[in-house]
Parts: C-alpha cells; sequence; structure tokens
C-alpha cells in the first residue's frame, strides 16, 4: 500500500531559493568545523589509528607459558567448531625429554596452520577452547604481499602478543 | 604604437596570463582541500604544504601519462578539441578591465589587455566559442558517452546563453554602455550615501539569473550534465587522456575564472575600490608625501588586488555550490532554462526599460 502524503508548497518552496541557502549553510558550517575546529571525521590513518574496543576480533595468535611453549595440546575443538573451515592441526606426541610438565602437556601439535583468507573472525576458536591457546589479537592490519603468508603457521601464532595486542 | 604602448601590452599579457596561469592550480588545489573541509575530511596534504603541491604532481603526471588516441576516432578534430578549449576563455580575458590605469612618466597605461567599446561583446563571443571544443570532442571520440555529453552539453549551453544575454541586456541598459571599462567607471560610486552603486543592487534578479546562467555555461555542479560522471563516464572527455585531458580540466577552470571576472565587472563593481578604500590611499599618500601619479599607480595597485580578492571570492562560492547541490536532471535542467529563467528575464528587461523610461534616463 502506498500513502501519498502532498504537502503545500508555498511560493518560498517553489522558487527554491530559501532552500538552497539552507543547504549552503550546513556546508558552510561543516567548513568551518573541520577548518578551524579540527573536527574532521576522517584522520590520518598509518601515523594516527582509531582505538578499538578490548573485544576486537583480529589476527590471531597462540598464547604461550613461561618457557615459551605453546598452551595447545591439539584437542582439535577449534579445527572442529571452526565454521569457515580454515584450521589445519596435525598433532604429535611431544618426546619426553622436551616435556618438564609430564602428562599436564603429552600432547602438541606437530603443524598449526590458519589460512587468513578463509578465516572469518568469529572468534569460536577462542570460545571453544580449552586451554585458552588460540587467541584473536585486536591487530587489523593484516594485509600481506603473498598469499602464503596469510596462511599463519605456528611460529607465526606463536609470536609474542602483549595483552590482546 | 609607440614602442612604450607594445612594451605596456606584452607586459600586460604576460601579467594576465601569469595570474590566469597561476590561479587555476590554487582553484583546483581548493577545490579539493576545500571539498574535503566541507564534507569533514581532512583532503590531500601529503604533496608539500598543506598539499600545495598536488596540483604540480597531477600536471607531472599527466605529462607523463600515455597519449592514447581512440583507434575509430576522427583524428584531426580529436587533437584540436581540447586546444579550442584551452584557448578559447583566454581570449575572452582581453576585454576585461582588472585596474585603472598605471601613470608611468606622464603616460597612461590602463590596466585591460584591450580597451575595446564592444567589450562586453567580444568576452561573450569568445565564451561562446566554449561550446565548440565540447561538440567536437563528443563527435570526434566515436564513443556513446561522450557523444550524450556533447549533446547535452551544447544543447545546455545554447539555452542557457538566451537567459544569459537577455539578463546582460537589463544591464546594459542601466549602464547604456557597451564598454566594460565604462560600466565599472558607473559602479565606482555610492548610492543613498554609503551603499556602493553595484549592479547586484541597482538589478537583484538580473544578478540571479546571470549566475544561474554562469554556472550553466561553465558546465558546473548543479549544472554538470555534459559531464555526469554518474551516467556518462565523464561525459564529452572520457575518450581523452593524458595531456588531451588534462587540457580540458584547466580550460574548465580558466572558464570558471573567466566568468566569475565578467560577473564580478558587471554586478560587483569590477576593479571599483570598496567604500572607504579611498580615505586609506590617501592616508598611504598623504603619510608618505606621494605624487599624485604614485598615489594613481597606488590605487590601482588596491583596484587589481580589490579584483583578484573578488573573483577569488567568487571562486570559492563556485566551490561551495559544487559541494552542497546535487545534480539536475536534464528535463529540470530545460525547464528552468527555459520556462523559468527565460521569461523571468524577458519581463525583468521589460521592467528594467520601463523603469529607464519612466525615469528619462
Ligand atoms: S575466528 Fe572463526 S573462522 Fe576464524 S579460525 Fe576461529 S573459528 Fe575459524
Ligand atoms: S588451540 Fe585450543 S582448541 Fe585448538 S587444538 Fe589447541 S587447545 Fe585445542
Amino acid at each position: 500500500m502506498t500513502i501519498i502524503v502532498s504537502r503545500k508548497e508555498t511560493f518560498w518552496d517553489k522558487i527554491y531559493l530559501p532552500a538552497l541557502a539552507i543547504g549552503l549553510k550546513v556546508t558552510i558550517k561543516q567548513f568551518y568545523r573541520t577548518l578551524f575546529r579540527g573536527e574532521s571525521t576522517t584522520i590520518q590513518y598509518p601515523e594516527q589509528k582509531r582505538i578499538y574496543s578490548q573485544r576486537f576480533r583480529g589476527e590471531h595468535f597462540i598464547s604461550v607459558d613461561a618457557n615459551k611453549t605453546e598452551n595447545c595440546t591439539s584437542c582439535y575443538l577449534c579445527q572442529t567448531v571452526c565454521p569457515a573451515e580454515c584450521i589445519t592441526i596435525i598433532a604429535e606426541e611431544r618426546p619426553a625429554e622436551e616435556n618438564p610438565y609430564g602428562v599436564r602437556k603429552e600432547k602438541r601439535p606437530a603443524r598449526f596452520d590458519i589460512d587468513a583468507l578463509r578465516c572469518c573472525f568469529c572468534g569460536f576458536c577462542e570460545e571453544a577452547c580449552p586451554k585458552d591457546a588460540i587467541k584473536l589479537s585486536r591487530n587489523y592490519e593484516m594485509a600481506k604481499l603473498t598469499r602464503e603468508d596469510t596462511i599463519y603457521d605456528l611460529d607465526h601464532l606463536k609470536r609474542e602478543v602483549k595483552g590482546r595486542g | 604604437m609607440t614602442l612604450f604602448d607594445i612594451i605596456a601590452l606584452l607586459l600586460k599579457l604576460v601579467f594576465v596570463l601569469a595570474v590566469v596561469l597561476n590561479a587555476v592550480p590554487v582553484v583546483i588545489w581548493f577545490e579539493r582541500r576545500g571539498s574535503a573541509w566541507m564534507q569533514g575530511r581532512v583532503g590531500p596534504n601529503r604533496v608539500g604544504p598543506f598539499g600545495l603541491l598536488q596540483p604540480v604532481a597531477d600536471v607531472i603526471k599527466f605529462i607523463f601519462k600515455e597519449d592514447f588516441v581512440p583507434k575509430e576516432a576522427s583524428k584531426f578534430y580529436y587533437h584540436v578539441a581540447p586546444m579550442i578549449a584551452a584557448v578559447a576563455p583566454f581570449a575572452a580575458f582581453a576585454a576585461i578591465p582588472f585596474g585603472s590605469f598605471l601613470a608611468i612618466g606622464g603616460q597612461q597605461v590602463p590596466l585591460q589587455i584591450a580597451s575595446l567599446d564592444i567589450g562586453i561583446l567580444s568576452v561573450l563571443a569568445f565564451a561562446g566559442l566554449e561550446v565548440y571544443p565540447i561538440m567536437l570532442a563528443g563527435w570526434a571520440s566515436n564513443n556513446k558517452y561522450s557523444m550524450f555529453g556533447a549533446l547535452r552539453g551544447s544543447s545546455q549551453m545554447v539555452s542557457y546563453e538566451i537567459a544569459l544575454g537577455l539578463s546582460l541586456v537589463s544591464m546594459l541598459l542601466i549602464y547604456g554602455t557597451l564598454n566594460l571599462t565604462e560600466m565599472v567607471v558607473y559602479q565606482d560610486q555610492l548610492m543613498f550615501g554609503f551603499m556602493p552603486r553595484w549592479g547586484i543592487f541597482l538589478n537583484p534578479i538580473a544578478f540571479l539569473i546571470f549566475l544561474i546562467a554562469i554556472f550553466a555555461e561553465t558546465n558546473r555542479l548543479p549544472f554538470d550534465l555534459p559531464e555526469g560522471d554518474a551516467e556518462l563516464v565523464a561525459g564529452y572527455h572520457t575518450e581523452y587522456g593524458a595531456t588531451k585531458f588534462a587540457m580540458f580540466f584547466f580550460a574548465e577552470y580558466v572558464a570558471m575564472i573567466m566568468a566569475s571576472s565578467l560577473l564580478i565587472t558587471l554586478f560587483f563593481g569590477g576593479y571599483a575600490l570598496f567604500p572607504g578604500l579611498e580615505t586609506v590611499i590617501a592616508g598611504i599618500a598623504g603619510a608618505l608625501q606621494l605624487s599624485p601619479e604614485w598615489t594613481q599607480n597606488i590605487r590601482a595597485a588596491f583596484q587589481v588586488a580589490g579584483f583578484i580578492f573578488k573573483v577569488g571570492c567568487m571562486m570559492f562560492f563556485y566551490v561551495w555550490v559544487r559541494w552542497t547541490f546535487p545534480r539536475f536532471r536534464f528535463d529540470q535542467l530545460m525547464n528552468l532554462g527555459w520556462k523559468i529563467l527565460f521569461p523571468l528575464a524577458l519581463v525583468n528587461l521589460l521592467f528594467v526599460a520601463l523603469v529607464i523610461a519612466w525615469m528619462g534616463g
């Protein structure tokens, strides 16, 4: 159903000029604000950055303990829950001599790849992880030069991230 | 013509050319940064201080780009169109006075390249030439978008030239002359003791019509249908690139400056000083004990600066309007031109003629 609301146009509406003047006023106001009060909406990006919320979901990382051993125990929960199917884990047993933790960290990922081009940054992996190993940092600058670089391997994931990045 | 006259003429030519050529990049710079400011953005600010060198970077880019000619284009007209576009608005500057005169060694040098008795007609003739590059470019590029742009451009310019001409005729009746310098002299007086006797106060309706018409003549938004980038890619210069595109681009701005100068001369007193400045000049002359000759020279300098200032304000207005209003639809444009501006200009002309006849002028 269409509702037609007709509006009575006065003489001043019909000659448009007052409306034009109002339009000009809007832009000159914005001009003044941006130029003299520095209230521009955009920022000088690489130098200035926006502050995102603490819960922002950006580039993944895997948390490590004091010995730089990853907390991940290859339980495959994240790989299972991932809706984009972009996590590939190959598990193996941690050699006894490298494992001062005993039963706690018997299993480890031999490979842990995340295809960032497929990832939809839903954060389910982070939710699913029983070890709080995989996390999403706040880094949103993820541009890479080659496709290969966008597949994050274990070395990349274990990089040092302070807080949530 | 003595040697003195020839040298003075050449210097004036160089002066006008230099000022206009250098004004174009500044206007383009302002078009970008001003538009950014009006939209709450920062705008280009990386090249040079405040981004002032951005137009220079653009020019360098244009020069080094590949000079591409479409295979099916009509070569001769394709090449000639941007040249006409760049030259025509410059020629129109010849008759526009930008100051009264300089007094050098007992001789008077009028600050106007060609002091013509039919000044306004020659300006209009050269301004009218601007429709040719659009038609030629659109036709010669052999591209449907260019063709549409050219069709729109020529019909728009021809339609608005009528309203423009009629509003002009009413001003000519008031001034009683075709000579632009005499018009300025007429406006360089006070009305009611305080208001400058500018055309805009004498005949505001003609001013409005003239203003709208020059927006259409220079293809500026809200009347930029020949380019109409949302519909026609780039309109008549779709097929142009590199230096030839730069020439069109450049011509557009020169035409805007030219149209503003004409508008200033007709309606804002041209180079006539703002009321009160005469006292300042007298004060300077008195303080420095200047001879009448040098006082006149200082006055001329003030006049040139004032003229440039007025044109600058007008250019600001151009940019301001461009970033405020949306584009007209083509039928609306024609409606406005033929059904509103044309009758309005006629009635206004009749009214002015009757008033002048009644006052016995
Ligand atoms: S954020 Fe979502 S899509 Fe990306 S890896 Fe984790 S679960 Fe998969
Ligand atoms: S990152 Fe967490 S959920 Fe994924 S395999 Fe390792 S421990 Fe399991």
